[in-house]
């Protein structure tokens, strides 16, 4: 009896223990080990942080050579104090790992397709070995190998990041299991190791979120099907009010690159409505087109205070953890405070004693595919300028968490990596082999310009800093104490013919290669205009009417409109006309579209349910805020003119095609170019533009409807803005987030997007700077710290932000902690 | 006074041995407790139950308290259990609470064997 009751009971022992020891599946999906993720003492309860927690520590590390004080501010903002700047660099990886490991971890498994390692093979319906397939075969390793060469080869950079990676291990280093980031926890796997590997990866990740959107492949498609005529008015380059970024006239040259179209472009490039519909293929993998962001600064002239005033806000998607961390870093080469990316030794967009500095993404597309003719299926050698040239190949291995490896073959040609073969087939499922040219594959110093910027006092170190960032192109936005202001377009874009790169191009020679970089001198910067002010909205950087060469992008068009409009008619400015600015919730696309379609909605058509919905776009005051209804109905009326007019010609095709933009729409209306479209091809009848404004309306109903029962039909709830954990957990996110904003505003609050950091700098003598991002300073989700900015920011408010001298912070009250590091 | 000891003791160690193995070692601690102090099977159980049971509720209410239930009720929500803090740290302490009890169980059969 004793021996069966022990039996049984250590029987129940072992098997609780065991089920509880072993990741579980459930829905299709991996469970937490529960015993040791429940445990108070190995599991999530050791993140639960007291609420009242301090960041007190002694630190003693050899790779340090100097003394470094880590003052954290009640927002926990680290003030960081260093003898000697590496050991700097060596703190700031440190602090990132303390307080963002997993997500700086987690990011890097995705850019360099490593996702199945950690998450298996799929989840959840999500393909991860579909999305580390994507970044393989898109070359992401292969350009972060070159960017860590040219690390490699730059002394003051390679220290930097040599510091910054040691800190990172330090911090993991001194990690037990039960102090792990929860999220390694729920997934069940453990830190690796930090190199500048994984710092060059995570700086390819933003290449890819910000220089990484082209429609290639689509527009071929599109190009397959639609006459020459209505693709040039579908997909524009002209406009007739465009507001460049740089309006100085353009330098005169008389030795300028020139680039001129190969002889048969139009016989095998630029033609028109060939083929036929074939299958269709899956959804692409692509950064959001609404990565963006506002900068500008206005001189003195116009300021209250008679001294600059710099803003900037990027738009990015938005996610917990944050992808900013806000720092100051003194160090006697400089002082700097500002939003740096964890992953990396940086302060990206902030200022110092001297003058601050802003970014904006450039939009242009600096990537093309290449159709390659291998001599046969094993792609070792291809034909390319008259003769067969052999191929390097890359086996590209990608572990999968469970399951047995998986290896992408990808052939490297003179053009770049082969990123589509029979074998990963394109979006046309062509079967062709096509070499992805992409600037992110060039070598080149990014890094570089961030650290110096960081350094710099005056406008001339501004530009010297500039010169070697090349991608993704961005623009600079300067301001200093001496009354500067400045902005250039930075980066390496290929210096191209009318619409070349748009479409997929023939590799069999050089012909179709692009020719060399647009030179420096042709990307003028403009100083301290007359006018008083300098701006970028991710528009044309130059006006393409008088540029010599092509410049494809996915530009913005109302938002540095509006920008530059509210800034010429402002003068005595002050940080609050800024706020009141950066925030602003205007709708120009709507003030600009309406007039334009409402003559074309035949109200006697609509029913008198119908016609109330009318009269909210007509008493709206175009202003998308978090109340307004009208801008429910707007965006949704003009999403569905745009497909009523042009959704029957384009879905001729079954397969990818491109968007057409509003401002597109707008041109083809004005000009009466929108007859070439306005009759339904999929009809008998003939349909005039009125009947596709006025269908459109009716189509919306329904939806208008749906959302009005459901208290839904003011424009912040309809647009339901989230701030989503990585992981796209529920429990980890901040949802339904009550806010107004969208695309074309200048507070571009979207779904999951919008600005990410606000920031204002006076370059007052004691800098009166101010700023807000949408997450918290901490990572972990078991912190106060993790999400509390963000009412402030949904608000439009902003925290007051300080260069603090040591001495100021030493004697302030109420600091959450102090960490000291020194040489051990 | 016995049960107050084993039951001191049972917690003690269960506090103890995770330190150094894993999460659930103390099984092993509470075993070998009620195998050296003998108590009748089903006192032995609920001493053993009662150890880490209420170990485990004082640490979580604890951490639980000081942390405001910020992350608590955000793994309430993810595991399913509604966001009740409460109902989680029972069920942790409930975990902890069993494994230790069939281990001490298991113990006192053995102890009688021997």
């Amino acid at each position: 009896m004793r021996i069966v009751g022990c039996i049984i009971s250590a029987l129940i022992t072992i098997i609780l223990i065991y089920v509880l020891d072993i990741q579980l599946t459930l829905h299709g999906s991996k469970t937490p080990i529960f015993g040791a993720f429940l445990s108070p003492q190995t599991g999530f309860w050791q993140n639960a942080e007291p609420v009242n927690e301090t960041f007190n520590a002694q630190l003693n590390f050899p790779q340090l050579t100097g003394k470094t004080e880590v003052y954290f501010d009640e927002r926990l903002v680290p003030h960081v104090f260093a003898e000697n700047e590496n050991d700097a660099w060596f703190v700031q990886g440190y602090l990132h790992a303390k307080f963002r490991l997993w997500q700086m971890d987690f990011q890097t498994y995705a850019a360099g397709g490593r996702l199945s390692e950690i998450m298996g093979d799929s989840l959840n319906g999500t393909s991860f070995l579909k999305i580390d397939k994507f970044f393989r075969r898109l070359g992401m390793v292969y350009a972060a190998e070159k960017m860590l060469n040219a690390i490699e080869n730059n002394a003051p950079l390679k220290s930097a990041c040599d510091a910054y990676t040691a800190g990172v291990n330090a911090y993991i280093n001194s990690l037990d299991e039960k102090d792990y980031p929860i999220e390694y926890k729920l997934l069940n796997y453990k830190p690796e190791p930090w190199t500048n590997m994984k710092s060059a990866l995570f700086i390819k990740y933003m290449a890819f979120d910000l220089a990484g959107y082209e429609q290639d492949f689509e527009k071929t498609n599109a190009k397959s099907f639609l006459s020459r005529e209505q693709y040039n008015a579908l997909f524009p380059y002209l406009y007739d009010s465009i507001h460049p970024i740089i309006t100085d006239p353009l330098p005169k040259l008389t030795n300028m690159l020139s680039v001129k179209p190969p002889a048969n472009v139009d016989s095998v490039y630029l033609n028109y409505k060939i083929s036929n519909v074939i299958a269709p293929a899956d959804k692409p993998i692509k950064p959001n087109k609404e990565n963006g962001s506002n900068n500008w600064a206005v001189a003195g002239s116009k300021t209250k205070s008679g001294r600059p005033i710099l803003c900037n806000d990027p738009h990015l998607g938005l996610n917990l953890p944050s992808l900013w961390y806000e720092m100051q870093i003194s160090t006697p080469n400089f002082n700097s405070y500002g939003a740096t990316l964890p992953g990396a030794p940086n302060i990206l967009i902030g200022f110092n004693d001297n003058c601050a500095w802003g970014l904006t993404n450039a939009e242009r597309d600096v990537r093309d595919y290449y159709e390659v003719k291998f001599k046969d299926t094993t792609m070792h050698q291809y034909w390319f300028n008259n003769e067969w040239r052999d191929a390097t190949m890359r086996d590209e291995i990608i572990k999968i968490r469970n399951k047995p490896d998986d290896t992408e073959h990808i052939a490297v040609t003179v053009w770049g990596p082969v990123m589509y073969d029979p074998h990963y087939p394109d979006k046309l499922n062509s079967n062709k082999y096509y070499a992805c040219r992409w600037k992110a594959h060039d070598e080149s110093n990014e890094l570089g310009t961030i650290l110096n910027l960081v350094h710099a006092k005056n406008y001339n170190d501004y530009l010297n800093a500039l010169t070697t960032f090349k991608c993704p192109g961005q623009n600079f936005v300067f301001a200093d104490k001496a009354g500067d202001i400045a902005i250039h377009q930075q980066g390496g874009f290929p210096a191209l013919w009318y619409r070349q790169g748009d479409f997929l191009m023939p590799g069999t020679d050089s012909s179709y290669a692009w020719q060399g970089d647009i030179p420096d001198s042709l990307q003028p910067v403009m100083h301290n205009p007359e006018q008083g002010f300098v701006s970028s909205a991710n528009q044309y950087p130059y006006d393409p009417k008088t540029y010599p060469y092509y410049m494809p992008a996915s530009f913005s068009y109302y938002r540095g409109w509006l920008i530059n409009r509210s800034l010429s008619s402002m003068q005595n400015i002050t940080v609050d006309d800024m706020k009141t600015l950066q925030t602003n919730f205007y709708n120009l696309s709507a003030e600009k579209a309406l007039p334009v379609l409402m003559p074309h909605l035949d109200v006697s058509n609509l029913s008198a349910d119908e016609s109330k919905y009318v009269s909210l776009l007509e008493t709206w005051n175009m202003v998308n805020d978090a109340d307004s209804k009208g801008a429910t109905v707007f965006k949704l009326w003009v999403d569905s003119c745009i497909s009523k007019i042009y959704g029957d010609e384009l879905h001729q095709s079954n397969l990818p095609v491109p968007s057409v933009e509003l401002p597109a729409m707008l041109k083809n209306i004005l000009k009466d170019s929108a007859a070439l479209f306005a009759d339904n091809i999929n009809t008998t009848e003939h349909e005039t533009l009125n009947d596709d404004v006025t269908a459109a309306f009716k189509s919306i109903i329904p939806v208008l409807k749906h959302a009005e029962q459901h208290d839904s039909l003011a424009w912040g709830k309809f647009k339901d803005t989230h701030v989503s954990h990585l992981l796209k957990i529920p429990a980890f996110s901040k949802l339904h987030i009550d806010v107004g904003g969208g695309v074309n505003i200048i507070n571009a609050v979207g779904n999951n997007h919008g600005p990410s950091w606000r920031m204002i700098v006076e370059l007052t003598d004691d800098i009166n700077a101010y700023g807000v991002y949408p997450g918290g300073q901490s990572g972990n989700p078991g912190s106060r710290y993790y999400d509390n900015f963000i009412d402030t920011w949904i608000k439009g408010k902003y925290y007051k932000i300080h260069l603090y001298k040591e001495e100021e912070i030493v004697s302030k009250k109420n600091n959450p902690g102090k960490i000291i590091f020194s040489k051990s | 006074m016995k049960f107050i000891v084993v039951l001191l003791l049972t917690a003690l160690l269960g506090y103890t041995a995770p330190l150094y193995f894993s999460w659930w070692s103390f099984a092993a601690t509470s075993f070998i407790i009620a195998l050296f102090i003998h108590q009748k099977a089903f006192v032995a159980f609920i001493d053993g139950f009662l150890g880490m049971f209420l170990l485990w509720l004082f640490f979580t209410l604890i951490i639980d308290n000081a942390n405001q239930h910020i992350l608590s009720q955000k793994i309430a929500l993810l595991l399913p259990l509604k966001g009740s803090s409460i109902l989680l740290i029972l069920i942790t302490s409930l975990i902890g609470g069993l494994i230790s009890g069939f281990a001490s169980l298991t113990g006192s059969f053995a102890g009688k064997i021997r």
